[in-house]
């Protein structure tokens, strides 16, 4: 079956941390890289600074846009306080990245968690090019945030 | 074709622009938000209305006149819009008219979970429903045609999970279709709906049902999947999308033109297969209507009715199992109103005066949560002043006294300002507080304009600025005040007092941005 070949990322957080950004950035990734790709989370009224999932399958054919309990390849937590929260997402053995797996110290700036941990994340998706997320990262924020972010990518990628 | 990566309204954006729409006009809400400001963006032509009535309405004119419409909304909009909805049934337009109505099974970010396919059955409008983006386009497109063919204005259902999932889209069109011209064929008969033309329409109506019905006999938008025979699974929208997965073995029937039903095709399928079952969110639309064929379906039990189903849920529906997921070992973190918000300060003031408020629908029904715990009834758009009016004439004196009606600048134009009509109409015998929170944005669907803003919907284009206090002051309110409560905390106190005491209709419109469109507003260099 093509939907066994799944492979399912989230991303969660809080509200204003950059969710959204991180798995738009993924899916664009994933999609130029020639796979099925779903994307899923919810908007509104959730995100006034309260839990934020997101969730990126990609494959051969990807059915249900929501990945199923106990699913998730990859699960990355932007604060430690929602690791609980949403660990149960992920199968067994699959990957936890948090910001405890970051060098957070090394921010240029606190807002951008999101790519640092994007850039950790981007380790465990094997034959994507560097050069492929950084024209997708570059495309995705305004030219004065670009290098900054581009830096941050390759310090957590590192 | 190019192949993008589009959410469901990004795709619908796109196949409107790509049918030539006229214009599109709607109000926002979760989760149709994106649709208007997308096709804006493509360089459709686009607007916000005060509320969904006003925007079917404007709609249905550019239809009355020849063009292509497109009205965007959530599903409690529809019932705003439900009186235009219902006639326009009857008579139809020559242009095309294409009715959104995004649902929020589970309520994300709604009041209600209601199923608006029921529409569609009520108001006897053909209606389609995507399961991915590129039905999103596919399916506006197929809408757009069908109500040509019919001059009937076609419902479009979309849900959560369709409008802000992003799939895969392959835009079918290599350019957009001309856009129509406008011209009006005087045509009474077709378009005023007097009781002896509404007749001759109604039994129009029903004769075109029976013809949209055998055209999706032949299932041009519906699809087969014939695998075992053991398991047959009739569905629709994001619910075949969870079900293929959960159930890869069974034989689906999957709808996209879900009114009128293709009768035939259901029997058809239902006799190919030893055990039936229906797997939808929300009421049982497609259930009842096959249970009405006569057909024997193996229900699901009622607890697959409440919120949005998932992989996860349709195994336990096709297994019987209705217990409840595992709650997580901890609280998802509540939404909340945000550092610096301007209605902090106002809810802090209203919770220590002991008010007792009528709210709205709004960032600020947060102020429910604590530490506020200052919104003690909410129903829907406009319903603070009226419910807190019937609240005043129902209280003993003293308690009718504490009573405050609080709603947003967006909402006051939506539907709030027939509150006030009837304020200064038939006032209660200790007068009433209203209180506007006027942050200058619709901020909870994400920082829309509106007639309160000054700018039109692409946050460019500069529009007339209403002012509520003017508004209310020509309406007769007694009492009108501006203020700024959190920079002026003591002012809107000693306010709040006076006016809780007087007996008098006031009005209170406290003004401070949003912080969150403050900061938007300055990146775009306004």
């Amino acid at each position: 079956m093509a939907s066994q070949k799944v492979q399912n990322v989230i991303v969660a957080g809080l509200g204003g941390q950059g969710v959204l950004k991180v798995t738009d950035i993924l899916a664009e990734v994933l999609f130029r890289s020639g796979y099925d790709v779903k994307k899923s989370e919810v908007h509104g009224m959730s995100q006034r600074g309260g839990s934020v999932s997101s969730e990126v399958r990609f494959g051969e054919n990807v059915a249900s846009p929501m990945v199923p309990d106990g699913e998730c390849d990859i699960l990355a937590v932007l604060e430690m306080d929602q690791v609980e929260l949403v660990l149960g997402k992920l199968r067994r053995g699959g990957v936890l990245i948090t910001p405890d797996d970051v060098p957070v110290k090394e921010l240029n700036n606190p807002k951008a968690l999101n790519v640092l941990i994007l850039g950790a994340l981007s380790k465990h998706l094997e034959n994507i090019s560097v050069d492929l997320w950084h024209e997708v990262i570059v495309e995705n924020f305004p030219e004065k945030l670009r290098d900054g972010n581009l830096a941050m990518f390759d310090l957590g990628r590192k | 074709m190019k192949k993008q990566l589009l959410s469901g309204n990004e795709a619908v954006a796109l196949a409107a622009l790509d049918c030539g729409v006229n214009l599109g006009c709607g109000y926002p809400g979760t989760p149709s938000s994106e649709i208007l400001d997308d096709f804006s963006k493509l360089g459709g032509s686009a607007e916000w209305e005060p509320n969904e009535k006003c925007a079917l309405e404007t709609a249905i004119g550019v239809a009355l006149a020849g063009g292509r419409s497109l009205v965007t909304m959530k599903h409690v909009g529809l019932n705003v819009a439900a009186d235009p909805f219902f006639t326009i049934a009857y008579s139809g337009t020559p242009g095309g008219l294409v009715v959104i109505s995004a649902d929020d099974p589970g309520m994300a970010s709604s009041q209600n979970e209601q199923d608006n396919r029921r529409y569609a059955v009520s108001a006897g409008v053909p209606m389609f429903e995507p399961a991915d983006s590129q039905e999103c386009y596919d399916f506006l497109c197929a809408a757009f045609a069908l109500a040509d063919q019919f001059r009937s204005p076609v419902l479009f259902r979309m849900t959560t999970r369709v409008c802000h999932s992003k799939c895969v889209v392959e835009r079918r069109k290599a350019a957009p279709d001309a856009k129509r011209e406008g011209a009006f064929a005087v045509d009474p008969k077709s378009n005023v709906m007097v009781p002896a033309f509404a007749r001759l329409a109604h039994r129009r109506l029903r004769g075109d049902l029976a013809k949209m019905r055998e055209i999706n006999e032949k299932n041009q938008y519906n699809k087969i999947t014939l695998n075992s025979s053991e398991l047959g699974i009739i569905t629709s929208g994001i619910s075949y999308q969870h079900a293929r997965e959960a159930a890869p073995e069974a034989s689906i029937f999957k709808l996209g033109f879900t009114h009128p039903l293709p009768e035939k095709a259901i029997r058809d399928f239902a006799g190919r297969v030893k055990r039936l079952v229906v797997v939808e969110e929300g009421d049982p639309y497609l259930a009842d209507a096959v249970r009405a064929l006569g057909i024997k379906i193996d229900a699901a039990e009622e607890e697959f009715r409440f919120g949005e189903l998932n992989v996860d849920r349709v195994r336990k529906l096709l297994a019987h199992d209705p217990t409840p997921a595992p709650a997580p070992a901890v609280a998802p973190h509540p939404p909340q109103l945000c550092p610096g918000c301007p209605h902090r300060k106002t809810f802090e003031t209203l919770r220590d005066l002991g008010c007792l408020v009528s709210g709205d629908i709004g960032c600020y029904t947060l102020g429910v949560m604590p530490p506020f715990n200052a919104i003690h009834a909410c129903v829907c758009m406009g319903a603070s002043v009226t419910v807190g009016l019937g609240l005043r004439k129902m209280l003993p004196e003293k308690e009718a006294r504490r009573v405050v009606s609080v709603i947003g600048d967006s909402t006051f134009f939506h539907t709030g300002i027939n509150g006030v009509v009837e304020m200064v109409y038939n006032t209660p015998a200790t007068g009433h507080l209203l209180i506007i929170l006027d942050n200058r944005t619709t901020a909870m669907t994400g920082m829309q304009e509106n007639p309160g803003t000054g700018k039109k919907l692409n946050h460019v284009d500069p529009a007339p600025r209403l002012m509520p206090e003017d508004i209310v002051c020509g309406i007769g309110v007694e009492f009108v005040a501006v203020v700024d409560s959190t920079a002026e905390p003591e002012k809107f106190k000693s306010l709040v007092e006076e006016c809780l005491a007087a007996t008098r209709t006031s009005v209170i419109v406290v003004r401070r941005p949003c912080v969150i469109a403050a900061v938007r507003s300055k990146k775009m260099g306004n």
